[in-house]
């Protein structure tokens, strides 16, 4: 549908499945408006269909591990070149996958279809708040053009406040 | 503490074995003084031929112990009688030195002696891989041989491999993966596809039948140049290695330089993008090589060129709209590949035409492959769809090369039966 003057709005209805628990799904309908021009982020509307699993005991488990760390935890290459990811990096590379998803959004268009391909860098930056905050760079690749972009993003989170990109910016890529 | 010499003598007459089988390591953490006490105990049992990985230190802390097979039965039943919970570690300690074992002869990057003990669960570089085609053909004289078709822009050898039964210029079948060097599951699925010739080419009616007409036609390694940066220096390289004067980046899209709409939209003139058709047609030696391969051949039926990931079967074309005009034939062998190979594991793929299911794609390989006559053009796209994309991890090589061997049997066969 085509909302004259503003931009091409698309109805959606669709399956989430759970990554972690295959056979947890749950129905969703969207609404996606791109804006003319494509300078501003679609507008998304969604409703959920029932309920996601409660993840409480995991991201407790995660946040007291990394907050009674003594160094800063720091990761490179995630998945490694084989498609590894290392069991402690698990919970670093699903919250790279939720904050990669605000990013996608905000720098998505009509024309542009991205998926995170991997974590390049993260370094965790100590606060002195309850938060845990990331800096990762990431690459994300754009089917489209098939390019590999490389991006540096923030991410805050606390198992009760969620996840938070304050920064993120696009970065260049290396010949 | 008769219990405990009832164990001890139970077990004294084991003599000494060297190997670990059905050795278990157990981990008991003693909650209270009298655990702790009687965990402590088992130490002086020298019968029973403990080995204490972690020793008792105090309440709460872990005690690991490995025990011999002939202990495990008692000993497990003493620490029940006491109420004391342990939990089982290491199921087998044999079965871990040997995987162990075998890890490290890998991380010597030993070359495996055989097809047999090559190990098709895990990444290869370009030395393992044409290592690998050598022993095949080595194995297999009378089924397989190595043909240099050409050399990459750093003079690698292009390598194809042939599967006949004999026969002079029989019509045939052409695969080729690793045309994109970061999508590794298709070099490795090629591996495993060559393989599978060899291991079906007699007891499989199916493809018995189709080698007592064709011949099979297999390129593992289509951009060894991409292949070896992917291994060395960025695992997301695509392209060729190439340097075209005027160039400010390196590489070409070898699937953007093939002589079907060269140039036209679906493809980038800027040579530092992904998709960079390149300064003519043909201009990449690894294409160059193929279409040589081909137009010399003048009897190829069957061309499958496979990508990853998105789990998509395609045909042309990509850098037009206009349907083929086998469009129809080509649907439905399509449908019926994707469901041979969803009945695996129940992977899903969509199918379709490149431009209808993926983008407008010019300059693509089975455009021109189509053009030149060859009706059953097609391109994959494997696992996944996008939660490991091209990092996909090594243990669904296998399932991704078994499931879609089904689909290539599926194109074959019909390519088999309906021979022009």
């Amino acid at each position: 549908q085509d909302i004259d003057g503003v931009g091409p709005k698309y109805h959606l209805e669709l399956v989430l499945e759970d990554v972690l628990h295959k056979d947890s799904t749950v129905n969703c309908t969207a609404e996606v408006l791109y804006h003319l021009g494509n300078t501003t982020a679609p507008d998304v509307q969604f409703t959920i269909e029932g309920e996601v699993k409660n993840t409480d005991e995991a991201d407790n488990m995660f946040y007291n591990r990394t907050k009674s760390l003594e160094k800063e935890l720091v990761g490179e290459n995630i998945p490694d070149s084989h498609g590894n990811v290392s069991p402690e990096m698990e919970p670093v590379h699903l919250l790279a996958w939720v904050a990669s998803g605000y990013v996608i959004w905000q720098n998505s268009t009509e024309n542009t279809n991205f998926q995170l391909a991997q974590i390049k860098r993260v370094k965790q930056v100590k606060r002195s708040d309850e938060h845990l905050e990331f800096d990762y760079t990431i690459l994300l690749h754009e089917m489209v053009s098939q390019e590999i972009i490389p991006w540096q993003m923030t991410v805050l989170w606390h198992p009760q406040h969620g996840v938070q990109v304050t920064q993120d910016s696009r970065q260049p890529k290396h010949a | 503490m008769k219990v405990l010499v009832l164990l001890a003598a139970l077990v004294a007459a084991t003599a000494g074995i060297e190997t670990f089988v059905g050795h278990q390591v157990l981990r008991i953490v003693p909650t209270n003084d009298e655990e702790l006490q009687k965990v402590k105990e088992l130490q002086d049992l020298e019968e029973l031929q403990l080995d204490f990985w972690l020793a008792p230190r105090g309440l709460g802390h872990p005690v690991d112990v490995r025990v011999p097979f002939p202990s495990l039965q008692s000993l497990k039943v003493h620490l029940e009688a006491n109420g004391i919970s342990y939990s089982v570690m290491i199921e087998d300690v044999q079965a871990l030195v040997d995987h162990e074992r075998m890890e490290m002869l890998r991380s010597q990057r030993q070359l495996p002696l055989s097809t047999n003990t090559f190990d098709y669960t895990t990444y290869h570089n370009l030395d393992e891989i044409y290592a690998f085609m050598d022993l095949l053909v080595a194995e297999n004289p009378n089924l397989v041989s190595k043909l240099e078709i050409g050399r990459s822009t750093e003079n690698r050898p292009l390598y194809v491999l042939k599967f006949s039964k004999g026969g002079t210029n029989r019509p045939a079948i052409w695969i080729d993966t690793g045309i994109h060097s970061r999508e590794w599951v298709t070099q490795a699925s090629g591996v495993w596809f060559a393989k599978k010739i060899v291991l079906d080419h007699e007891n499989n009616k199916g493809l018995a039948s189709i080698l007592d007409k064709m011949d099979i036609f297999l390129e593992i390694v289509t951009n060894p140049d991409g292949f070896a940066f992917t291994h060395t220096q960025n695992r997301m390289w695509r392209k060729t290695r190439s340097r075209h004067s005027g160039s400010l980046c390196v590489g070409v899209d070898p699937n953007r330089n093939w002589d079907a709409g060269f140039g036209g939209s679906g493809a980038s003139g800027n040579s530092c993008s992904e998709t960079y058709h390149g300064p003519y047609a043909n201009s990449e030696p690894e294409v160059k090589a193929i279409v040589d391969f081909v137009k010399n051949h003048g009897n190829i039926k069957a061309f499958i060129s496979i990508h990853s990931y998105s789990q998509l079967l395609l045909y042309p074309y990509g850098y037009t709209s206009t349907p083929v005009p086998d469009q129809k034939e080509l649907h439905e062998i399509s449908e019926k590949a994707v469901a041979a190979l969803s009945s695996l594991y129940g992977t899903s793929y969509k199918y379709g035409s490149i431009i209808t299911t993926i983008y407008q794609a010019s300059g693509g390989t089975i455009d021109w492959t189509y053009n030149q006559g060859i009706k059953y053009s097609f391109t994959f796209e494997l696992r996944d769809t996008g939660r490991y994309g091209f990092l996909l991890p090594a243990n669904q090589i296998v399932p991704t090369a078994e499931e879609t061997w089904l689909a290539l049997q599926v194109i074959t066969q019909h390519t088999l039966d309906h021979l022009y």
